[in-house]
Order: structure tokens, then C-alpha cells, then sequence
């Protein structure tokens, strides 16, 4: 199959999953107990006339079919009214915040690269050594340490006691001094399991490439031992981390959830709690939406990079 | 985080009414299952009574050959594994001090019945003021005081109940619903296994924690959930079934493509029979291996919603529910209202992820460049 093909064949698979990823936040406001109006204006009592205006502005008199369609034509042009508890703009508000979280999830993604590749290297060259014995309960370690936790403790350690970072984000632009070392500690909280889980699976798939007919012929032609893992067995073991960036992305989202919270820092996953606490239901619609779309077009993103690497996947 | 080839390596023919004697030779990808085992031939039923009076060598060569002694050798290489007996270990000395913390009782109207009479915890959880709020670790109080004068000690002690039980409930709950679904999908592909997976494909587009906390407001009054106990058990059994039923259905892929799944067939055993016998036994050691590991997952879930304060009641001894006051204690400088709630989760979560690398070890030792049969250098 040409590559032509197999994005064509790839991009019908998402279009189903999309409509599902869109169906499916539709129907939250819908699952929710009670009347939709009720959920969408936080259970409030609210005038006969209010309740009409709001079921004609979301379409809640027409068939369930055509709610879905007039939602999702509104979704397209990002048009998701306004929160009835704040009375903003949803789009407005989650176009504010969505810098800061894309800031802070690309420094942990980075962050846990830098980390986690080298990581991964030393483990799998030296596989049953100390070495990998250590690499494996640090990683196992970051793992496991919950991630708000781990903010809380480097919150109290360096910015209370040590007072070396702010407690509090400062009130300056997201590019600027400040912010950049205020963001160490949550990149730090956000990026330390990624490292872990891109360490191990580095190290896993460098090890099945190790064992491959065309390192023994590599070491055979008496090249260094440094070219033949840089160049050779990296190159290939790369790609099973790559194919998995789109559950990466899921994982930094979850992360983010948690740890915006400890760091105060102004980012959607704030907002989603937030949201969750005051009931506010469009909010928590569109930025489900936001993230739903994003892993799957992350998704689709990497499986088109993965083809155009790697000439044998096709299917 | 899995995505493994798919193995080939699970016979589990049991060929019944033959002669006992008769030599049943597995097919030779079923015999590099173990490298020791290579080309072994023995018979199944002298394994599966138990290969006493065999000298050890043969004993367990042929018992690496033999399905029926597979948990049996697992179970060996398990023990040999240090790492993950200290990890079980931990594991069950949670479990107990979390069983014995604090008298279980049930209660109807008139009668109280008490099931468990121990209490290790030294203080009542809930009573508030036993000793001044926030107050340091002393003697009488290990781990100090919260905000409401509780013993922590007590607190960590039965809160384990909570953390442990929801990280069993939820993975097994979601093992019923992925497996069944997953083995499906992949045995009768087709457009079964389109519909299945388009809808597995969907619920991957969210995040496991954003999922649930977005289906917790959904279960929240929905009466038979009752507390907020089981609001957190099903929404994370929810998020939690799509990774297995994806990873088994990899694994039928390969295996109804199997002879013995053949001559099932054709002998007329119903699909159902097929599937439950030969099918899925075949397929789910990496979904025990996922599962395990999914315990920590799941765990870290659950208290990241306590520490949000969705789902349990606040104020629950929850590990995750204990540190959602704990930005502001900290902020004060009453450091340990976290640490050790915090310590707590850290080495469940650590435990399990440890034995869910020996179950991994010890199931495949193939699997993973950690068995150090072609180590390089």
C-alpha cells in the first residue's frame, strides 16, 4: 500500500472516532440527572422566560438528532455560549488558558525527554547490572509517587521553607524570566513519571533491538560500540516511544489536572476542577471536547510521522 | 504503554481419551515458549498429577514444557524474584493493618454485628480533638494531628481499607467487562469487532482522570451507588476496561488463528465453549500483567479524585481525600498532614508495581530483555 493510501485509510478510521469523541461529549450535558436546563444553569431556580431562552439557545426544543448536529456545527466555529456561572465567554476563557497549559505540558514533555531517553540508554546497555537495577527502582519509584503529592512536597521544601521559587505564579507574561522559573517545580511534578514510563519503554525496545542480526553485523565491521547504539540501535528503538506519544499526551493531561491545582498555575486543567466544583457544565463540555479532539488528531499525527519513518508499517 | 507482538507461544491442547502413554508433542513455536524446553516432549497427564519421584533436572524440563505446570514454574520464578516478594510482602502487611486497623461491623436497625474485633489503630478515625489540631508527631501520635485534632496514624491505618479495596474493585470490575469484550471483538472480527473497538478507539481519546472526573457528576445520584464509594469504583471501572479488552483482543488475534482453536472447531465445540476453554486462557497472561500493574494506575486515580474532593465525602480517611487539606497545612508548615498520607500511596503504589513486574518476569521471561539468557557483553 502506498503512503498516500494508508493516510487515506487512516483518516476514515479517525472520522468515526471523532463523531464518537463528539457524540459522546455531547451527551454528557445529557447523562447528567435532571433537565438539561438545570444542568446547564448549576441548578439554579430560574425564570420561565430564562429557562425558553436558554432550551431556544442550545437547541434543547428540537429532536435529540438535530441537537447534536446544531452542537457540533457550534463546536466547529467554537461557539459554546457562555458559562451560566460566570457569565464568560467559554471560548474566550479556555482560549486565555490554553497557552499556560500547552507551556507547561511542553516543558515536562521535554523535560521527560531529556530525562528519560539517556535514562533509557544506560539501562539497556547494561541491562542486568547495577546500573539497570538502580534505573529500574527509580523508575518504578517515579512512578509510583502520586503526582500531587510530589508537588506539595517540592512546593513546601523550595518555595516555603527555602523560599527559592514563588509560591504564587507571577503576574507577568507567560515568555518572560519569571514565569519561566516560577514553571520549574510543576514541570518538574509534571514531567518526572513521562520520564519514568519513556525511560522504561526505551530501554525495553532497546533491548529487543539489540538482539538483532544487524547489530551483531555492525559490531562484526568493528565499529564502535558508541556508533552502533547512537546510531543503529537508537534510531530503530525510537520508534515504539514515538507510536505512543498520544497516550503521553492523555498522561500529561491527567497530570496537569492535578498539579495546575497545587501550582495555582492558570491552566485548563484548573479550570476543568474548577468547573467540576461549581457545576459549571458547558466549561466541562468544551474542554473534554479540546482534549478529546487533541489526543485524536495527536494520535492520527503520529501514525502518519510513523509510516513516513518507518516504510513497513502499512496496513 | 503495551504494545507488544502478540505471542503465539500458548498451547494448552489437552487431547482426552488417548492412550495415557501416548507422547503429545506441542508444535515447535509452542516449545520455544522456554529455551530450556526446547524440543521436550512429555505427556500432560504426568505434569498435571505432579512430577514427584522425577529426578529435578527432567522434572523441570518437562514441567517448562507442560501448560498444566505453567502457574506452578511461574510461581518458582516469582519467588526467586526478590524485588517482587519484597513488594508482596508490602503489599500484605498493608492489607492486614488496613483489615485490622478498626473493628468491622454491620449493622442493621436493632442488631450490630461486629466481624472483625481487632483495632490497631490506636485512636477512633472519625473523633475529632483527641489532641490539639496540626499538632506534630509525637509519641502518642505518630504521625501528628489534621486539621480537625483526628490521629493521623489512625487515619493512614484505615485508610488503607478505602485505597486498596477501590484499586481491587475497580480493576476487577473492568477485567469482567474489557475480557469478555475484547475476546470477542478478536475472536469473530468482522463487524463485531469494528463496533467494539470504535468504541474502545473513543473512550482512549480521553484521559483516564479527565474521564472520571467527568462521569463522577454523572453516577453521583444515582441511588444504588449510594456513597461515594462505589461513584468512584465505577467510574474508574468505566475508564478502566478499554485498555484490557484492546490488549486481549491483540492476543485472540493470534490465538483463534491457533491449530487447537481449528480442531475445536471442528469438532463442533460451540464458539461460547471455544472462546471461555481455549481462547482466553491462551490470551490473558499479559492481561494479568496489565491488570496488576493497573492496580497502581487505578489507585493513583482514585486518590487524585480525593485529593480534587470528587467522589467520597470529605473528610474521608481517603489517603487522597487526607491531602486535599494538605496545600494549605503545608503553606502554614504543618508538613506532616501530607507526608504521610502521601508515604502511604508512594509504597502501595510502588508494592505494586514491583510484583507487577515479577508477575511480568515470571509469566514471560522471554518477553522483555530482563531474563539474561542472550545478555550482551
Amino acid at each position: 500500500m502506498s503512503l498516500g493510501r494508508y493516510v487515506g485509510r487512516r483518516l476514515a478510521i479517525t472520522v468515526p472516532v471523532l463523531v464518537g469523541v463528539t457524540a459522546l461529549t455531547f451527551s454528557f450535558v445529557h447523562l447528567l440527572p435532571g433537565d438539561a436546563v438545570d444542568a446547564i444553569v448549576g441548578f439554579r431556580d430560574v425564570s420561565a422566560e430564562t429557562e425558553a431562552a436558554i432550551r431556544a439557545e442550545y437547541h434543547l426544543d428540537q429532536p435529540v438528532w438535530d441537537q447534536y448536529l446544531l452542537w457540533l456545527r457550534d463546536a466547529i466555529t467554537l461557539e459554546f455560549g457562555e458559562s451560566p456561572v460566570t457569565g464568560r465567554d467559554v471560548s474566550a476563557t479556555i482560549g486565555r488558558r490554553l497557552p499556560a497549559t500547552l507551556a507547561l505540558g511542553g516543558a515536562a514533555w521535554l523535560l521527560a525527554l531529556a530525562i528519560g531517553i539517556p535514562a533509557g540508554i544506560v539501562a539497556a546497555v547494561s541491562a542486568g547490572k547495577p546500573a539497570d537495577e538502580v534505573g529500574r527502582l527509580a523508575a518504578l519509584a517515579g512512578i509510583a509517587t502520586p503526582n500531587f503529592w510530589l508537588g506539595l512536597i517540592l512546593l513546601f521544601v523550595f518555595s516555603v521553607r527555602l523560599g527559592w521559587f514563588r509560591v504564587l505564579p507571577p503576574d507577568a507574561p507567560l515568555v518572560s524570566l519569571a514565569t519561566v522559573k516560577f514553571l520549574v517545580l510543576p514541570t518538574i511534578t509534571l514531567g518526572t513519571a513521562a520520564a519514568a514510563l519513556v525511560m522504561r519503554l526505551l530501554r525495553s525496545s532497546m533491548r529487543r533491538e539489540l538482539d538483532a542480526p544487524y547489530v551483531t553485523a555492525a559490531r562484526a565491521r568493528g565499529l564502535p560500540e558508541r556508533t552502533v547504539i547512537l546510531k543503529h540501535v537508537l534510531r530503530n528503538a525510537f520508534l515504539p516511544v514515538v507510536t505512543v506519544a498520544g497516550l503521553q499526551l492523555a498522561f500529561l493531561v491527567d497530570g496537569a489536572v492535578v498539579v495546575e491545582g497545587i501550582f495555582s498555575w492558570p491552566g485548563m486543567g484548573r479550570l476543568l476542577v474548577r468547573s467540576i466544583l461549581r457545576r459549571d457544565y458547558p466549561v466541562i463540555q468544551a474542554i473534554v471536547l479540546v482534549i478529546g479532539i487533541a489526543i485524536v488528531l495527536a494520535n492520527l499525527l503520529v501514525d502518519i510521522i510513523y509510516a513516513i519513518l518507518d516504510p513497513r508499517i502499512r496496513y | 504503554m503495551s504494545d507488544r507482538q502478540p505471542t503465539t507461544d500458548r498451547g494448552r491442547i489437552r487431547i482426552v481419551g488417548f492412550d495415557d502413554a501416548a507422547e503429545q508433542k506441542r508444535d515447535s513455536d509452542a516449545s520455544s515458549d522456554t529455551a530450556d524446553a526446547a524440543g521436550t516432549t512429555a505427556d500432560p497427564s504426568i505434569a498435571s498429577r505432579g512430577a514427584t519421584g522425577i529426578d529435578p533436572t527432567t522434572a523441570s524440563a518437562s514441567a517448562l514444557a507442560q501448560p498444566g505446570r505453567r502457574l506452578e514454574n511461574a510461581w518458582r520464578r516469582f519467588r526467586r524474584n526478590r524485588s517482587a516478594m519484597a513488594g508482596l510482602a508490602v503489599i500484605i502487611v498493608m492489607a492486614v493493618l488496613a483489615v485490622f486497623a478498626w473493628p468491622i461491623t454491620v449493622s442493621t436497625a436493632e442488631v450490630t454485628i461486629t466481624l472483625q474485633p481487632f483495632s490497631l489503630a490506636p485512636y477512633d478515625p472519625t473523633a475529632m480533638f483527641v489532641a490539639p489540631p496540626n499538632a506534630p508527631p509525637s509519641l502518642a501520635h505518630p504521625f501528628g494531628t489534621d486539621w480537625a485534632g483526628r490521629d493521623q496514624f489512625s487515619r493512614v491505618l484505615v485508610g488503607g481499607r478505602y485505597t486498596l479495596s477501590i484499586g481491587l474493585v475497580a480493576v476487577g470490575l473492568a477485567l469482567c467487562v474489557g475480557v469478555p469484550l475484547g475476546a470477542i471483538a478478536g475472536y469473530f472480527g468482522g463487524w463485531i469487532d469494528e463496533a467494539i473497538m470504535r468504541v474502545v478507539d473513543v473512550l482512549y481519546a480521553f484521559p483516564f482522570l479527565v474521564l472520571a472526573i467527568a462521569i463522577v457528576p454523572i453516577l453521583e445520584p444515582v441511588p444504588i451507588l449510594g456513597s461515594g464509594y462505589w461513584t468512584v469504583v465505577v467510574a474508574l471501572a468505566v475508564t478502566g476496561w478499554v485498555g484490557y479488552a484492546r490488549l486481549i483482543r491483540g492476543e485472540v488475534l493470534s490465538v483463534r488463528e491457533r491449530e487447537y482453536v481449528t480442531a475445536a472447531r471442528a469438532l463442533g465445540v460451540p464458539d461460547r465453549t471455544i472462546i471461555q476453554r481455549h481462547v482466553v486462557p491462551n490470551a490473558i497472561a499479559p492481561v494479568v500483567v496489565q491488570a496488576t500493574l493497573n492496580v497502581g494506575t487505578v489507585v493513583l486515580t482514585a486518590t487524585a479524585l480525593g485529593f480534587l474532593g470528587l467522589g467520597l465525602e470529605p473528610g474521608s480517611a481517603e489517603w487522597g481525600a487526607m491531602l486535599a487539606q494538605g496545600r494549605s497545612s503545608l503553606l502554614r508548615g504543618d508538613w506532616h498532614v501530607t507526608v504521610f498520607p502521601g508515604l502511604a500511596i508512594f509504597l502501595f503504589v510502588l508494592a505494586i508495581n514491583l510484583v507487577g513486574d515479577g508477575i511480568n518476569d515470571a509469566l514471560e521471561p522471554d518477553r522483555d530483555g530482563r531474563d539474561d539468557r542472550r545478555r550482551m557483553r
